[in-house]
């Protein structure tokens, strides 16, 4: 199986190893810095688990002035920085490599300022992306990006990925919910993007380092939007004797001008690995199911699913089921929100997150399930159909190594297939190393030098996160 | 007398940029002609008005690919027929400007020009999908794309929104639509200060009604919109959009709240498209003079503050919108850009942009707001990355 590649760790960074290790003693705290290769094991891979490096060191750094003394020093030696969160990341973001120092901020996990006249929450970047909403939710609010890994992911992971989630559909993603950032540059020096205000002069640097994996500088703390929480939420079940239907009757309740707040696809295999683990109530008999989700007041709620049920039934849907309770709604989404965790302990996957232009839903279902079955693979689609963002999860057996080289393989065309129809490599999981050398299939060689050029601006050495993202072939020389 | 190229095609406009390049000629990008985007003048003009047309409308997936030139009004009248429009609300600032020229897709989107919900539905750049442009190097580039969820390799589509023309020439814009809601309504809350409104605003903002326009009119603004239709006093308004019956329910739930700060009456969905139009375009203050009008973005609680602070020193009259986090300050004289700024950065930050003053006063007074030192240097390295010849204007 052809693997992955990573950048050639430097032999000038290797043979300091432990001179590095000592001046980054120097720098930080005690307790703030891992480098026995035992301790160093937990931060060799991230949630993309087939491939591993073991990182030089791994900084744990307790405040802004910290990171910007580690970064400094590595800047100054050119040594490679891994930024790392959670380690959450499901395309290798944070992933290390041997040469690298890992930047970790897991110690910075405090909720700096709640504000709510002003709607917003000032918060250190490794807070929980669940610990914002669990702070405010007693008054009232939510932070409203919603990966499935919230309970664990970091809010400073999701603005290197620009994180999604189910209820992104109505609020948007990580970017349209990020006011400002303390950012840590390459060389140390510490800037302020935006805040408070709604918007901030000059260039969009804020928007630009959204998604930007860790590559154009350190995120310490963050300006996020606070949302007041709805009336009520009320998620209902449509089951489906197709996918294609269930795709069609998506695209047709988005043309209809109503916009609910979540619309999420499962088909026959993921139902069936969700309810086993959930008990959420899910019809076993039905090929396809979507979760439809409303908020508002009682009557804007039956207002608006009267509207959506009409359509499905268009569609021919079977089923059509309400959440009787609160219980019963947190039940249905815990099913949902755990297909990724619930199918790993049935299989090893691999899950895509290409997005497709809502038209093209039946099309590249289609399309997928056959290119699974030309390469004698299973695939469970879980996704967000609303926004066109689809996971196909591809089974595999990880010890079989043709199993698995068919499983990336098989990877790789539906993804392809995903631009070829109008979309993209990736939703709301970043490019990482997995989609990397894809990244040719999805732009013009004239537009990767162009972001290239641009990230350059900030890390002129490439040091930040260098083997992700970019094809490492055709880089510009530091 | 500048030259005024304006390219049929995205080649020709790379041959343009590359011939300037060559002969050291710098060029000034112009949209609609509008507005002047960065004080660049005698230089060349590079303009978009043949690039004009909807390339692709799939009103079914809610987006639009138009070339940069594309009159905003055909966008409109093409959104009408499907019922759909753009969330920003895009302004239209020539009646207060007293300029001419036609608003463009690419000059809003180049400004990221924001109406009265972009404090809930985001800016222009939020719903700006995918660009194409023609860099300084005269290479046509393609970032973005054209579903809703994108985060393959850097947003260079967010780089270029806003960047008033100094970094590329934009070439075609693809962003997302949003229905049209089937109703709104106006909640209009009268005799407030500015210091209440800005209270009662921020009750409403909490309350689960999704109200989508919170703006404080003070007296002296009051009279100058809805022909003066609104009731005495300073007027707080709130507007609620959606489905009929929700917005009746809202309406009600909210009127009730508000009725505790002052008197309140509601508007029906007309004059609530008037107002909010006309608060957007900056209507009272489109007086046919050239008296400063700056654009202060701050955080909404420090709206009133600073104009609060500002009145103890210097005639201004202001109102605001976004709940108060965008005021727009009218000076009776001088545009006074230091204390102006000096008040801003005490109460917390923002910024300012001079939209407005005498041709002597714009010539004289820092127009955009400085940038910290570490941040003007970075944007100076990005810039030099898409236009290594600097031959668009800078502007930070």
């Amino acid at each position: 199986m052809e693997q992955i590649g990573f950048l050639p760790p430097k032999a000038a960074v290797l043979s300091r190893r432990r001179e590095i290790v000592a001046d980054l003693a120097d720098l930080l705290p005690e307790g703030c810095l891992v480098h026995e290769p035992r301790e160093l094991v937990p931060f060799e891979t991230d949630a993309f688990v087939s491939y591993r490096r073991v990182p030089l060191a791994v900084a744990l750094p307790e405040t802004t002035a910290q990171v910007a003394a580690v970064l400094k020093y590595c800047h100054r030696y050119a040594i490679p920085v891994v930024p790392r969160g959670a380690g959450t990341s499901l395309s290798g973001g944070a992933i290390p490599q041997e040469d690298a120092v890992v930047l970790g901020l897991s110690k910075m996990s405090r909720i700096l300022e709640v504000d709510y006249a002003n709607r917003t929450a000032i918060v250190q970047a490794g807070v929980t992306n669940l610990a914002i909403s669990d702070a405010v939710s007693a008054d009232g609010y939510f932070y409203a990006p919603d990966p499935s890994s919230q309970l664990a992911c970091t809010i400073g992971g999701n603005i290197g990925m620009n994180s999604g989630g189910a209820h992104c559909l109505k609020y948007g993603v990580t970017t349209n919910n990020l006011l400002g950032v303390k950012l840590v540059l390459v060389d140390g020096t510490v800037v302020e993007l935006g805040g408070k205000a709604l918007d901030a002069p000059g260039l969009d640097l804020l928007g630009l380092v959204c998604g930007s994996e860790g590559q154009l500088g350190i995120v310490t703390e963050a300006t996020v939007r606070l949302i007041a929480k709805p009336e009520g939420a009320r998620p209902v079940l449509f089951g489906f004797d197709s996918s294609e239907e269930a795709g069609a009757c998506v695209a047709d309740i988005i043309a209809a001008g109503i916009i609910p707040v979540a619309i999420e696809f499962m088909d026959k295999p993921a139902i069936a690995i969700c309810e086993a683990f959930a008990g959420a109530g899910y019809p076993s008999d039905v090929e396809a199911l979507l979760i439809v989700e409303v908020e508002g007041s009682e009557a804007e709620m039956d207002d608006m699913l009267r509207s959506i049920i009409e359509i499905a039934r268009r569609h021919g849907v079977r089923v059509v089921k309400e959440s009787q309770s609160a219980t019963q709604a947190a039940l249905i989404w815990k099913g949902r929100k755990s297909a990724f965790g619930a199918t790993g302990r049935i299989a090893d996957y691999i899950c895509m997150d290409g997005t497709v232009p809502l038209s093209q839903l039946p099309n590249v279902l289609r399309g997928t399930a056959e290119i699974i079955e030309r390469h004698g693979l299973r695939v469970a689609n879980v996704f967000h159909a609303g926004d066109g963002n689809m996971h196909p999860l591809i089974l595999f057996d990880a010890n079989d190594p043709d199993d698995a080289a068919r499983a990336e393989e098989a990877g790789n065309e539906i993804l392809k297939l995903c631009v070829d129809v109008g979309g993209c490599l990736t939703g709301e999981h970043g490019v990482g190393i997995e989609k990397r050398d894809l990244m040719r299939h999805q732009y013009a060689e004239a537009d990767l030098a162009q972001q290239m050029a641009v990230r350059a601006a900030f890390d002129p050495q490439w040091i930040l996160n260098p083997s992700k993202v970019f094809p490492l072939e055709g880089r510009p020389a530091a | 007398m500048s030259v005024i190229h304006d390219p049929l095609s995205e080649e020709a406009a790379a041959r343009i940029i590359l011939s300037a390049a060559a002969a050291g000629s710098p060029l000034q990008i112009r949209g609609g002609g509008t507005r002047t985007l960065a004080q660049a003048g005698g230089r060349d003009i590079l303009s978009s008005a043949n690039l004009s047309g909807i390339v692709a409308y799939n009103p079914a997936e809610m987006t639009m690919t138009a070339r940069s030139g594309t009159p905003l009004e055909e966008i409109a009248a093409a959104l009408e027929k499907h019922r759909q429009m753009l969330a920003f609300e895009p302004l239209d600032l020539r009646p207060v400007l007293g300029t001419g020229g036609i608003p463009t897709i690419g000059g809003v989107f180049a400004t990221n020009a924001s109406g009265a919900r972009r404090f809930v539905a985001g800016a222009a750049r939020d719903s700006l999908l995918g660009v194409r442009f023609v860099n300084g190097a005269g290479e046509i580039i393609k970032a973005g794309g054209r579903v809703m969820k994108n985060v393959t390799g850097l947003d260079l589509a967010k780089l270029l929104a806003g960047s008033r023309g100094t970094l590329a020439f934009l070439t075609e814009v693809t962003f997302r639509l949003l229905p049209v809601p089937e109703d709104a309504a106006t909640i209009v809350v009268s005799g407030l200060n500015d210091a209440e409104a800005a209270a009662a605003m921020a009750t409403a903002m909490s309350m689960t009604v999704e109200v989508s326009g919170a703006a404080h009119l003070p007296e002296s603004v009051r009279g100058r919109v809805l022909g003066g239709r609104l009731p005495d006093g300073a007027a707080t308004v709130l507007r609620l959009e959606g489905l009929a019956a929700s917005v009746a329910v809202r309406a009600e739930k909210l009127s009730a709240a508000m009725a505790s700060f002052g008197a309140v009456s509601v508007l029906d969905a007309g004059a609530t498209a008037q107002l909010w139009r006309e608060i957007r375009d900056v209507q009272p203050y489109a007086d046919g003079t050239a008296r400063p009008l700056w654009r202060v973005s701050v955080a909404p609680t420090v709206g009133h503050q600073l104009v609060a602070a500002l009145r103890l020193e210097t005639g201004v009259d202001a109102y605001y919108d976004w709940q108060g986090g965008l005021v727009w300050l009218r000076m009776e004289a001088n545009p006074e850009a230091e204390l102006v700024r000096r008040y801003i950065k005490a109460l917390g930050g923002g910024h300012a942009t001079l939209m407005r003053a005498s041709a002597a006063a714009m010539a004289t007074t820092p127009v955009l707001q400085p940038q910290a030192e570490a941040i003007a240097a970075l944007s100076t390295r990005i810039k030099e990355k898409l236009d290594p010849a600097g031959l668009f204007p800078a502007g930070w």
